[in-house]
């Protein structure tokens, strides 16, 4: 029993993502639509709702062309990787409380792992090898070149985002992600707590997704496409969906180490019954998830690319410092508050 | 058996097999990306062990910062291009083999003393140490000194890189 | 009794499950009609030159190897920061220390340069050996 209704959370999980990433992609082509004073797709479908159907069929109908001195193992396996390291990280995140229904106290989150932060960081780090193998197996100078720049940006930024979560986890005193949602009741969410260590956790997650100002990786006047120039059909597809599934996975994070999780303020002061108050934290929790990508997107369509030498800057020597000087401070401040 | 040893055993086997592949593959790439796949297979052995700080740093540390930095040597190397690796003296490969064969024998020495002991069931207080929690509470007690003198290792770690990098390429 | 690493695992395998159906469909359905003009390598419609597998700048093997050291260093923070609020003080000292070791290393590589990156040098163009600056230019093209 207890297996089955983990079956079906892992289902429900996968399923809700991977469809909601489909309509991201849609979303993000109607607001850059929007931004750049044009329509955007809109012909399949009511106001183009179908539209990543479509895509989806296109993509799978698409011939897969692997050039011909390219490691075809390899090539075969990076966009595997990618899209596999970007669904693996939502097993830890903790999307309501408990909710009982028909009988049975259901825990909202697949697996409640007590190193939870450590496996996001762990995995995060496994990112890299998607991008690293994809662009060293195409055997293309442009894929080489995207596949470098990145794993550099990556793991650099990788720093700063570590680091920056050390505050959040002196805080609540536990790398339980479930632990640390419970610690941020009312308004003590993390934001207002760690405002710094905010910052550099949202700015490596920019950084960490590849997402503007970021995307270096595959800036397209220089490198045409980056690290996936050589791939098409379905890969192509898995790279595109790997990127739209880490900025999810992204905001999920965000929302669960800074802006409450599925904590919602002034909820349990309505008077409703526990199962509508559950519901209610769930709409909760993706409402800010839902606010995140929007600011992701709005963000990919009013700045411009940063350079190369800024990026590196940026990571080593604003970031990595910043979050630095945040974990001593915290360290400080808890200090004169406990002792 | 029970469904753990059962587990173990199929994750061992899959260690060895991409030990195996590790060495044999010609391309280094392939040979990286096996030898991450035997440090997944030694986290889930920790795991099984309780031990899920040291199985996440195994994923953190060495499959994500130390297997990068071998992919990053090998593209910075240029040895992608497998037909220049190929062994030409055989002599090494002999010395290598027996001092393989060597390590075999004492390490199934060594496991075959140890058997000789008490084992049985998992000893309760085991999955208490290898939480955080423990560990932290110990490192930052009773073990101090060794890990202030890790600053110093990495300090000097860091030394290091520059200045062999500088004396390389300058 | 599914331990919280077995959930893991399971939605590891539904995961792989989802990605593989993906693929096999895809497989399936999609033509080959591959030509060796198909198959090149893209270069802007050019026949590829060389080999694409080329010698890369000491930069990325240098970052690679500070951000190894940092990782390791990172590391280290998450279990002091689990315990923290139980040592206190005495856990604030510590890692004081360790913290101001690491940042002299920090700070060395910093002195070194080796956190910098090529930046552009933009050539400015010259007319007669005389530089020309950009009021200069403003003033000749409205004037």
């Amino acid at each position: 029993m207890e297996i089955l209704i983990s079956l079906i959370k892992i289902v429900i999980v996968l399923f809700v993502l991977l469809t909601s990433v489909a309509y991201i992609v849609l979303l993000e082509r109607r607001v850059a639509a929007a931004i750049q004073n044009r329509i955007g797709p809109n012909r399949v479908g009511w106001q183009g709702l179908l539209q990543p159907l479509a895509d989806v069929v296109k993509l799978v109908m698409k011939e897969d062309i692997v050039p011909r001195q390219a490691n075809k193992f390899i090539h075969d396996l990076a966009p595997i990787i990618s899209i596999g390291v970007a669904l693996a990280t939502f097993a830890v995140i903790p999307f309501g409380n408990r909710i009982a229904l028909f009988g049975h106290d259901i825990k909202l989150q697949i697996a409640d792992v007590n190193i939870g932060i450590l496996y996001i960081l762990a995995l995060t780090s496994l990112g890299v090898y998607g991008v690293t193998l994809s662009g060293w197996s195409s055997n293309s100078k442009y894929s080489l070149l995207g596949g470098m720049r990145s794993s550099a940006q990556m793991i650099s930024y990788e720093l700063a985002m570590g680091l920056s979560l050390i505050g959040v986890i002196m805080i609540a005193g536990s790398l339980r992600l479930d632990t640390i949602v419970e610690a941020q009741v009312a308004w003590r969410w993390n934001i207002l707590l760690q405002p710094i260590g905010f910052i550099t956790f949202v700015v490596s997650s920019f950084a960490e997704t590849n997402r503007l100002p970021f995307d270096l990786p595959e800036a397209e006047p220089e490198l045409v496409g980056g690290y996936h120039t050589e791939y098409s059909g379905l890969k192509f597809g898995l790279f595109f969906l790997a990127e739209y599934a880490n900025m999810v996975t992204a905001s999920a994070i965000i929302t669960t180490v800074y802006l409450g999780g599925w904590q919602v303020p002034f909820v349990h002061s309505l008077g409703l019954s526990d199962v509508s108050v559950s519901i209610i934290q769930v709409l909760g929790f993706c409402f800010k998830v839902g606010m995140l990508i929007m600011f992701f997107i709005i963000i990919r369509w009013t700045l411009p690319r940063f350079r190369y030498d800024q990026l590196m800057n940026i990571g080593w020597k604003v970031m990595l410092p910043l979050a630095i000087a945040n974990l001593l401070a915290t360290g400080l401040v808890i200090l004169l508050k406990w002792v | 058996m029970n469904v753990e040893i059962i587990f173990f055993f199929l994750v061992a086997a899959l260690a060895i097999v991409s030990a195996v592949f590790m060495i044999t593959r010609r391309n280094p790439v392939k040979s990286v990306l096996f030898l991450i796949v035997n440090f997944f297979c030694l986290a889930v052995v920790y795991l099984i062990l309780h031990a899920q700080f040291i199985a996440i740093i195994q994923i953190l540390v060495y499959a994500g910062a130390i297997m990068v930095l071998f992919l990053f040597v090998i593209m910075l190397l240029n040895l992608g291009d497998e037909s220049r690796l190929a062994e030409k003296t055989t002599y090494r490969y002999w010395i290598a083999a027996i001092a393989a064969g060597a390590a075999l024998v004492e390490i199934a020495l060594g496991v075959g003393v140890s058997l000789g002991g008490t084992h049985g069931s998992f000893h309760p207080a085991a999955a208490e140490i290898g939480t955080v929690e423990f560990i932290g509470r110990s490192l930052y007690s009773e073990y101090l000194f060794p890990f202030e003198v890790t600053s110093l290792i990495l300090l000097a770690a860091m030394v290091g890189v520059i200045v062999l990098a500088k004396k390389k390429f300058h | 009794m599914l331990t919280e690493f077995g959930r893991v695992f399971i939605f590891f395998i539904i995961g792989a499950i989802f990605v593989a159906g993906g693929l096999v469909t895809a497989w399936l359905v999609r033509p080959q009609r591959w030509y060796p003009n198909k198959l090149t390598s893209y270069e802007c419609g050019e026949e590829p030159i060389g080999d694409s597998w080329v010698r890369f700048n000491i930069r990325f093997y240098v970052v690679a190897l500070i951000f190894l050291v940092f990782d390791v260093e990172v590391v280290f923070l998450f279990p002091w920061a689990v315990v923290y609020q139980k040592l206190g003080m005495y856990a604030f000292v510590e890692m004081l220390i360790f913290l101001a070791v690491l940042l002299v290393g920090y700070a060395y590589v910093w002195g070194k340069g080796d956190l910098d990156w090529d930046k552009p040098e933009p050539q400015i163009p010259s007319v007669k050996g005389k530089e020309v600056t950009k009021p200069q230019y403003a003033e000749e093209v409205t004037g």
